[in-house]
């Protein structure tokens, strides 16, 4: 589909991440999304609002830590991870969800069934639904697909004061990680989230803590959807061998429920004229 | 069987009895609350939300719907492709039964889309990787089968003797198709989770899913013909021949057998069958699904004189239907759960399932009791 090294993606180093939320307003902007009505501590400390959601395409996550130095925080951007082989857009039944060369996983509300089968698949759950709405629609993270036609970087890039986030070639970010790993090993844990989860994704990650503990999934480093497609190659040749199966068996039964009326009505004429005679 | 044999007078009749009255209400009810849903949105008709976006409808009308469906084809292949033709009388019920739940399935799936008017979308815009996609293709493809296997009851029914003819001998086609689009169909709806590694509890997500939903649908299959066959007898007094239906299902328990070591065949290869005993809600789930559901109506099956007594083979079935309701909300709700993430249904959504169930029953009642579904004599042994 696309080449997963030469598409634009997004390193997210939440070392360098002070919880600003500069990012989470720069996205409600851009995409026009509506203020939510939240409660302070309504979930996860001081995280706010609690959750992606139809009106949150990205959230920054508040995560506190204890070590032999003290309390830390980590602070991360979750949004939908721009994956090189999209679970939302294989089981998508019309196809309203595909992964374009720029690298954004975009959707496409004219095609939408509403039947949700994104958002189960998705393993960060990462598409919402409007769920409030008599006519609903999948929402999400665009990669500011829009912006990126016009040359610019993502809104939430442009919005970030401390290079915690940065904009790039995915190849690219992947090297500048890894780089940023070798010279400071101690200061990171030794894995890009990201690099091989679901089979790749465009948005990656460094932290200084397990990502475990930041509440991030462990996702398989294959495509997602890898089983789906084993199953998928078995169905024509299902098609054809049980066609050939019926078809064949229910020929044999119609010559043996023929050959049975045959035979009994030759016994009752032979009976007959064994009468007759 | 011909138009001449059915003894069944040209007006209509539906007596209105007292559960009949309730079961109307309550099949209004539903609709009503499914038309209410379409004006406020899922959001406040039901209790989904994004960390839940599938419940009761999908689960339940849908996923058992189709399921409890599956007399259409299994008894087609049975009495008709296999040839076992003294079990004639079995199949029209069987093929009315998976066409009521058909139609019901999709009004409980037009009720559950977000954009239920662009149902007809997967027409033209295809996504080949797609289980969802194939699940639509089966829906439209096998309902249209069903209706056509349906058609001559209608067509005796009024006696129409040239479309009559005509459908019986392109039936043959039909019936070979319906089966292939029904095992599609059946297996598929499992293969939705199998994009659902990363949320659906170990004791129910398999590569093989597929399989264990076919096997669980040919078992309830014939379960619901016998479930029927002896409800009707007893309270809608048609007749029935308890030796015969135990013949008839000979099988079952073989199959439950056959299905159960799959099942745990399959978990104990992939090391997660200890995951029964875990104590969790999912785990004793699973056990009342593998024990009540297929372990112990297998056992009481194989015994002749339990499947040859109506009351004793009504409730062996009864538990098999049950396991396999039970196996659809465990893997669609129930296995589903997650420590932050739950499911109760609404009273509205049960009010629609439970709305739903009845006009299905009621619909099923009214033709039986107005068309020739039950065949009243022998069948004669040629056309
Ligand atoms: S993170 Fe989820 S929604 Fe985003 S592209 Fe991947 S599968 Fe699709
Ligand atoms: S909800 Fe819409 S975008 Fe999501 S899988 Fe269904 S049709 Fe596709």
């Amino acid at each position: 589909m696309t080449n997963s090294s030469n598409y634009m993606g997004m390193l997210i180093d939440t070392t360098q991440c002070m919880g600003c939320r500069g990012c989470q307003v720069a996205c409600k902007q851009w995409q026009e999304l509506k203020a939510e009505k939240t409660t302070f501590f309504g979930g996860g400390g001081y995280q706010n609002p609690p959750d992606l959601s139809a009106d949150t395409f990205t959230l920054i996550t508040f995560t506190e830590t204890e070590d032999e130095n003290g309390l830390h925080w980590t602070f991360a951007k979750r949004s939908c991870m721009h994956c090189d082989e999209p679970a939302c857009a294989s089981v998508c039944p019309v196809g309203a969800l595909t992964k374009e060369a720029n690298g954004a996983v975009v959707y496409d509300a004219d095609k939408c069934i509403g039947c949700r089968y994104c958002m189960l698949a998705c393993p960060w759950s990462a598409p919402s639904y409007q769920w409030n709405s008599p006519v609903p629609f999948v929402r999400k993270c665009t990669l500011c697909n829009d912006r990126l036609q016009l040359g610019k970087a993502p809104a939430c890039v442009s919005g970030c004061p401390t290079g915690a986030l940065q904009f790039g070639r995915r190849e690219d970010l992947l090297n500048e990680a890894r780089a940023r790993i070798a010279k400071h090993p101690d200061h990171y844990v030794d894995h890009i989230y990201g690099e091989k989860e679901a089979g790749g994704t465009g948005v990656i990650y460094l932290s200084a803590i397990p990502f475990s503990e930041l509440g991030f999934p462990e996702v398989p480093h294959h495509k997602m959807s890898q089983d789906a497609e084993q199953v998928m190659k078995v169905i024509p040749w299902w098609v054809a061998g049980l066609g050939a199966v019926l078809t064949g068996t229910y020929a044999l039964t119609e010559r043996r429920k023929r050959i049975a009326t045959e035979t009994a009505a030759a016994e009752s004429q032979a009976k007959q004229t064994g009468g007759e005679l | 069987m011909t138009a001449q044999a059915t003894s069944i007078h040209k007006g209509w009749t539906f007596p209105l009895t007292l559960p009949r009255v309730v079961m109307l209400l309550l099949a209004l009810a539903g609709i009503g609350v499914l038309g209410w849903r379409f004006a406020v949105g899922l959001g406040a008709s039901t209790n989904l939300r994004d960390n839940f976006p599938w419940g009761l409808w999908i689960g339940f009308d849908m996923m058992t719907g189709v399921a409890l469906a599956a007399g259409g084809f299994t008894m087609t292949f049975y009495i008709e492709v296999i040839g076992k033709e003294r079990f004639h009388a079995f199949i029209r019920p069987a093929v009315l039964t998976a066409f009521i739940g058909y139609l019901l399935a999709i009004v409980g799936l037009l009720g559950d889309l977000g954009l239920p008017w662009r149902i007809y979308h997967p027409i033209y815009m295809w996504n080949l990787h797609s289980f969802m996609f194939e699940v639509a293709w089966c829906v439209i493809l096998y309902t249209t089968v069903l209706f056509i296997e349906f058609l001559p009851i209608p067509l005796e029914r009024f006696g129409l003797q040239k479309p009559l003819r005509l459908v019986r001998k392109i039936m043959p086609v039909f019936i070979v198709m319906g089966i292939i689009l029904s095992t599609l169909h059946q297996s598929s709806l499992g293969s939705l989770f199998l994009m659902m590694g990363h949320r659906l509890h170990e004791l129910w997500w398999s590569p093989i899913i597929p399989v264990h939903f076919l096997l669980t649908a040919i078992c309830v299959g014939f379960a619901m013909v016998a479930f029927e066959a002896i409800l009707g007898s007893w309270l809608l007094k048609h007749p029935l021949d308890s030796k015969l239906l135990g013949e008839l299902m000979r099988p079952l328990p073989w199959l439950l057998l056959v299905t159960l070591a799959v099942r745990l065949g399959d978990l104990a290869v992939r090391g997660s069958l200890f995951a029964a005993t875990e104590g969790s809600l999912q785990s004793w789930s699973f056990l009342v699904e593998m024990s009540l559901g297929l372990a112990l109506p297998a056992l009481l099956l194989f015994s002749r004189a339990w499947r040859e007594s109506p009351g004793r083979l009504f409730s062996a079935v009864t538990l098999v239907v049950l396991g396999v309701i039970l196996n659809r909300v465990n893997v669609s709700m129930i296995g589903m759960f997650t420590p932050n993430s739950t499911y109760i249904p609404a009273w509205s959504e049960w009010v629609v399932s439970v709305g739903l169930v009845t006009a299905g029953v009621l619909a099923v009642v009214f033709i039986s009791e107005n068309m020739p579904v039950h065949e009243e004599h022998e069948p004669q042994p040629a056309h």
